[in-house]
């Protein structure tokens, strides 16, 4: 159990949690919020006034740009965070405007799979086509003998396939360059913070071809509405998105045979008979039903058996979609494959025959499940401040879940206004995901949100390609699953390519910053950067590094000038050059281990 | 000796910035290379997309696989020009024709395939497949991690009681990402190129900078593995990738795979410590023109035998420490469909090859038949060796692991049921 508020043990320190009782009672109340002065410190938080800015800078948003310290500053701590609690109360024209250049995202499944069929679907029905077309000689081959090219596929449709491919590859790609481009401009930075959690803790793979279409309606109806709302909405929305019926073959799962179904005996043979033609497996499939409990609410060791499982997952046959996943299609409950027995669930007993009753009810009863409550409060607090959860914070925020009946806003308050979150041992004691570098890095810069694949390429290439996790449980939020040699190495390149002026959007020629600095002495220089991309607060060794300039010992250390280290003959355009050694401070600034901290 | 060097110069570098005497003593603490014995290696090589089992080890001793393929199918070796039928390896059996290059392996007792070998899972997805493939736990979407990361998580890095870390280089993955059969707790390298692994900068002192930078400070875990990124770039360079230059007769094709396979002989070739390695090739998964003995999986064979065979003729008197397992979610249907190709289907081939295997000049695994009864779902090769009976054998009789229930969770290893790929003493 980490040591985590050491000031409530002595005597004096009483007072102080009385004070901050209050405080937290004051800061429950949306509106007393505002009227909190700016600059009256908050008694319990351990952190200084400027280091609570950059602290919220740093956890709510997805880092500062050019401006947001003095504008935190300014407004008080406490009353951005209240604004940033109520995204819908935020004037965001810019990403809005910006978003409508991407026609995918606001389609459904079905219309993307129409606009843009997979390439293998398209080549299969060129090359029916010219079967029928009488190309291939219908007869046999004689047997043992060496078959010439049997179907051949004409240029012209050699050409469309080769355009239908890129099509779709482009049209894949919107959702994630859309993500990127929210979380380095969008005003709601606290919405995006929470749309990058709930993804991810309700993980869906877009590598699945079955899932990849209908990723864009997921986060756009099912995440994003909720993310900041009642955990039982979300829960529900996800749990009859196409996106994560096909992703955990929910969709696919049936009554067993033998067991009765709520529709005829001819009918459910019809509907056994259907299922066997097409292949699929014929009876329940756990998977939904397993993760469900496992990982979106009870957890682990969240108090359920195996046969809560086999039970769950009886419970919800039958939730499907209105047609195959392969054929675009939104969620239905069909009553001829749903198990209509009775069922025993975590103790509790669901009569016969209550149909897609039965699935509501389990979402009910897991969503407000104690253990439920603790393992979303974990995994919230382990996001937000520490890989090592304080445990009264959690419990405090367990409390607050399940007195709102999971009111994710009001569970979030709890969290980012705790003296927990804004204690010193929580500063900057988070590892940024590739992520959050990434779009940190570009916000520093004052950046533009980049409408290519390229940022969201660049993400993915360290190791966090977004909707590319394939696994249910979603990318790991610990330090330790993130750095690793390779991963550090990735880092520090990232740097460097950064101060190349190799991120799209964020060109240092154009960063306010970088103008007035470039000219100064590498005194003025060094604290300038530490102040705009380091929160103004480095040891002095880094300090002394970053200053060292061409140290003429450093450059002849053999780390520098191996013929392994590739020279980039593009990274500097003569502009640059003439920035006076400001480039390199900027790519060793963000390579820094300091920069993958928030 | 360049460690020496370096320790001299960034010394007296640090003494000439002033730096803090601790950051001294941390830097020359923290020197101790790992040290790199030169142990076993397992190289997995992924097909991705399924290949056809049936073309790549021709069953041209059945009449029903003749039948079933009037277009695709590869030629008896008698009954066919010298080139374009199968390569006959025991009478019943025979390579594409594309695989020349596997036969000299096979007679020397270098490679052996396995045939009607893979996953009991009734699956037909692509990513379910390789997923259950990658985690070994068929049917199990839940496990986090992959077998061979499992498998390096639960052995002890170091046998003869050495203290230092592992080496940076135990495990590489030629691929952009960890693939999922390496995900999990023991630390992996995933790289697209060895030239990839360094500090990209446009020279002068960035990477000496960097290095600084993170011997420097709080003793975390950002520190650490930035001061491990250095001892491994170290290591590397002593490899001296741009300069290598495999042997006479190993003529790695220019294809990404080839050079992938050449920097994988490359790394353990040079003593970095390499015991687990892996790579992936995709474009097997033909539904439509498919080819014979020529076409697309013909070209795709030949690409992937010619490396093969380059990787083994590179490494040498190493294969004798090595096995190179090569593996593909799922066979295809046993009849042509409607586009000259194949469909998705059941039980697949694998190939493993090494200096010192068990078994020579056999197909290995128990052949089930194509008589339509004999066929899985009246459709597929049938399943008669699970493919965890292969990857078990491997783990315990060449790598040493001996916690394979831990490897392999719900599966019972039993050498009784391994097929003697490896010599069990």
């Amino acid at each position: 159990m980490p040591d985590i508020r050491p000031l409530a043990r002595s005597g004096p320190t009483a007072r102080r949690i009385a004070i901050v009782a209050v405080a937290a009672l004051i800061t429950s109340v949306a509106s007393s919020a505002q009227a909190q002065s700016a600059m009256s410190p908050v008694a319990g938080r351990e952190q200084t006034a400027d280091q609570q800015v950059h602290h919220a800078l740093n956890r709510l948003a997805f880092g500062a740009r050019p401006g947001d310290v003095e504008r935190v500053r300014a407004m008080g701590v406490d009353a951005w965070i209240e604004q940033q609690l109520h995204p819908e109360r935020i004037t965001d024209t810019a990403t809005e405007q910006w978003l409508t250049r991407f026609p995918t995202l606001t389609m459904s499944g079905s219309q993307f799979m129409a606009q843009y069929p997979p390439p293998g679907q398209l080549q299969r029905q060129l090359a029916m086509q010219q079967r029928g077309g009488g190309k291939v000689p219908g007869g046999t081959v004689p047997r043992g003998t060496v078959p010439g090219s049997s179907v051949a596929i004409s240029p012209a449709d050699s050409v469309r396939l080769r355009d239908a491919r890129r099509a779709t590859a482009r049209a894949s790609s919107e959702l994630a360059v859309a993500r990127t481009g929210r979380a380095v401009m969008s005003e709601r930075q606290l919405q995006e913070v929470m749309v990058d959690f709930w993804a991810n803790h309700f993980n869906v793979f877009a590598g699945k071809p079955q899932t990849r279409y209908y990723i864009a309606e997921y986060e756009r109806e099912a995440i994003r509405p909720n993310a900041l709302g009642s955990f039982r909405a979300l829960l529900g929305a996800v749990a009859k998105s196409p996106a994560m019926l096909t992703y955990l073959d929910q969709w696919q799962s049936v009554a067993d045979s033998g067991r009765q179904t709520l529709a005829s005996v001819r009918q459910a043979r019809a509907a056994r008979m259907r299922a066997a033609s097409a292949n699929r497996p014929r009876g329940i499939n756990e998977n939904y039903a397993r993760e469900l409990m496992e990982l979106h609410t009870l957890g682990v060791d969240g108090g359920y058996t195996q046969q809560d499982v086999m039970e769950v997952a009886r419970a919800l046959t039958g939730w499907t979609l209105s047609r195959g996943a392969g054929q675009g299609g939104s969620f239905v409950f069909r009553p001829d494959v749903h198990d209509a027995g009775a069922k025993r669930i975590l103790g509790q007993t669901f009569p016969a025959g209550r149909g897609q009753d039965d699935g509501e009810r389990v979402l009910d009863l897991l969503a407000a499940h104690a253990s439920t409550a603790h393992f979303i409060a974990t995994k919230l607090v382990r996001h937000f401040v520490s890989d090592e959860p304080p445990a009264a914070l959690v419990d405090r925020a367990t409390v607050v879940f399940t007195k709102t009946k999971g009111d994710i806003r009001e569970v979030m308050r709890t969290i980012i206004t705790s003296d927990e979150f804004f204690a010193t041992d929580a500063y900057r004691a988070k590892v940024k995901t590739p992520f959050e570098l990434v779009v940190s890095a570009s916000r520093a810069l004052g950046g533009l949100a980049d409408p290519t694949p390229a940022t969201a390429q660049l993400i993915a290439r360290m190791g966090q390609p977004i909707y590319g996790r394939s696994t249910p449980d979603g990318y790991p939020d610990t330090a330790d699953e993130w750095i690793n040699t390779g991963a550090i190495l990735n880092r520090m390149n990232f740097g460097l390519a950064v101060g190349a002026n190799r991120l799209p959007g964020a060109r240092l020629n154009q960063w306010e910053t970088a103008r007035t600095l470039r000219t100064e002495p590498a005194e003025v220089q060094v604290d300038g950067l530490v102040r705009a991309l380091l929160g103004g607060d480095v040891s002095a060794d880094t300090r002394a590094i970053l200053l060292s300039g061409e140290n003429p010992l450093l450059a002849r250390a053999p780390t520098g000038s191996d013929s392994i280290f590739r020279a980039d003959p593009d990274a500097e355009t003569n502009d640059m050059k003439r920035m006076n050694g400001f480039p390199k401070l900027v790519g060793l600034a963000i390579g820094a281990p300091e920069f993958q901290r928030r | 000796m360049q460690r020496r060097v370096f320790l001299k110069s960034g010394a007296m570098a640090l003494v000439t910035m002033g730096l803090s005497p601790s950051f001294l003593r941390r830097t020359v603490m923290g020197m101790s290379l790992p040290k790199a014995a030169r142990g076993k290696t397992l190289i997995c090589l992924f097909q991705r997309g399924a290949a056809d089992a049936l073309n790549v080890v021709v069953p041209f001793g059945e009449q029903a696989y003749y039948t079933a393929r009037p277009q695709l199918a590869v030629a008896a070796p008698t009954r066919a020009a010298a080139g374009t039928g199968a390569i006959d390896l025991d009478g019943f059996f025979g390579l594409h024709p594309a695989l020349s290059p596997f036969k000299p392996l096979y007679d020397r007792g270098v490679l052996v395939p396995v045939h009607a070998v893979g996953s009991p899972s009734a699956t037909r997805s692509h990513f379910d497949a390789q997923d259950y493939m990658e985690s070994a736990t068929p049917d199990l979407k839940g496990t986090r991690s992959g077998w061979l990361n499992r498998y390096l998580a639960t052995k002890g890095t170091c046998e003869a009681g050495c203290d230092a870390h592992a080496s940076p280089f135990r495990a590489v993955s030629m691929t952009q990402q960890t693939p999922r059969i390496l995900d999990g707790d023991a630390p992996v390298v995933a790289m697209n190129s060895l030239q990839e692994f360094s500090i990209r900068s446009s020279g002068g002192d960035a990477a000496a900078r960097l290095e600084a930078l993170y011997r420097t400070g709080k003793a975390d875990v950002v520190h650490g593995s930035g001061s491990d990124v250095f001892e491994a770039m170290k290591m590397l360079r002593s490899a001296n990738p741009l300069q290598y230059r495999p042997v006479t007769g190993a003529n790695y094709p220019r294809s990404a795979f080839g050079q992938r396979l050449q920097q994988i002989a490359q790394l353990i070739k040079s003593d970095v410590g390499l015991e687990v390695a892996f790579a992936d090739v995709g474009g097997w998964d033909t539904h439509v023109n498919q080819g014979g003995a020529q076409g697309q999986l013909a070209q795709r064979l030949g690409d992937f035998s010619q490396s093969v065979a380059a990787l083994v003729t590179d490494l040498g008197d190493r294969m004798d420490d090595v096995v190179i397992l090569t593996m593909s979610e799922f066979g295809r249907t046993v009849r042509q469909n409607g586009t000259s190709g194949t469909d998705h289907g059941h039980a697949g081939a694998m190939f493993v090859l090494g200096g010192n295997l068990g078994a020579r000049q056999r197909v290995l695994g128990t052949w089930p038949g194509l008589e339509r009864e004999q066929l899985y779902e009246g459709r597929d090769l049938a399943l008669t060796t699970d493919f965890r009976a292969v990857f078990s054998e491997v783990t315990s009789r060449h790598l040493g692991g001996n916690a394979l229930g831990d490897v392999f969770p719900g599966y019972e290893a039993r050498p009784d049921a391994w097929l003697g790929l490896l010599p069990s003493a």
